[in-house]
């Protein structure tokens, strides 16, 4: 399941950079496959993140997000090995999460 | 027993240890099925945004792919809290409303879907006021399949 999602945070002077990648189809529910047949709308709707389990950013999504979501996040007054760790759940109820300590850039 | 007073007592005390956060996490599907940008600001409580010069917005003037357009957002309005992602030609208007707590900046990067030509517009929240930015962006090849 790490697969599923792919984290990087790096302080950059006074800025941690945080870059999330999300395998997932957000599919709209309004595209059809090959056999013209609607293929169920499946998209992340909700996405947290948090500083050493306190939450800083969240969010809520629409399908206007392109497929395998790509999120950069900035934060100010946190430092080298503080936990960031960010969770998605979809429309289906699935979700995923994955950690990671802030690196040197 | 059961009795309606020691009932409420204990809703009341079963609602007190709800986290807060829970609450705010309910999906805001009125606003996110909304089809009119001014229906979805209505779902998000927007009232009057402002134009504002405070707001960055970096997304390219010209889409090859409206599938996968990559957009930059930063605030640099003094407490902001939140900020929204619109687009006035998609099937639903609101791409995405991100709220920033504990030290975030009001800044991220994504990459949204865009329908056709449109105004990708951008607004952010601070206290009960609101403020916009927007950009007009040329779409080649749709991508809200």
């Amino acid at each position: 399941m790490a697969d599923l999602m792919k984290i990087r945070a790096m302080l950059k002077g006074d800025t941690t950079e945080v870059k999330v990648l999300m395998l997932h189809p957000m599919e709209t529910g309004r595209r059809k496959n090959d056999f013209d047949e609607i293929v169920p709308a499946h998209f992340i709707q909700q996405v947290s993140a948090s500083l050493n389990d306190k939450i800083v950013l969240e969010a809520q999504w629409g399908t206007g997000i392109a497929k395998n979501p790509y999120l950069t996040f900035y934060l100010k007054d946190a430092k080298i090995g503080d936990k960031i760790r960010v969770t998605w759940m979809d429309n289906k109820g699935e979700s995923n999460n994955i950690e990671a300590a802030i690196t040197a850039a | 027993m059961i009795t309606r007073r020691n009932f409420l007592k204990s809703a009341a005390a079963l609602l007190a240890l709800v986290p807060l956060r829970a609450v705010a996490a309910v999906w805001n599907k009125a606003a996110f099925a909304a089809t009119k940008p001014e229906a979805a600001l209505q779902g998000l409580g927007i009232t009057r945004p402002q134009s504002s010069s405070e707001i960055d917005l970096v997304a390219p003037d010209f889409a090859e792919n409206g599938a996968i357009v990559q957009i930059e957002v930063e605030s640099h309005i003094p407490n902001t809290e939140a900020i929204a992602i619109l687009a006035d030609k998609n099937p639903t208007s609101l791409i995405a409303n991100f709220m920033f707590s504990n030290g975030a900046i009001p800044k991220l990067i994504t990459r949204v879907k865009l329908a056709e030509t449109c105004e990708l517009k951008v607004i952010v929240k601070v206290g009960d006021r609101y403020y916009e930015a927007s950009k007009n962006i040329q779409v080649a090849v749709g991508g809200c399949g």
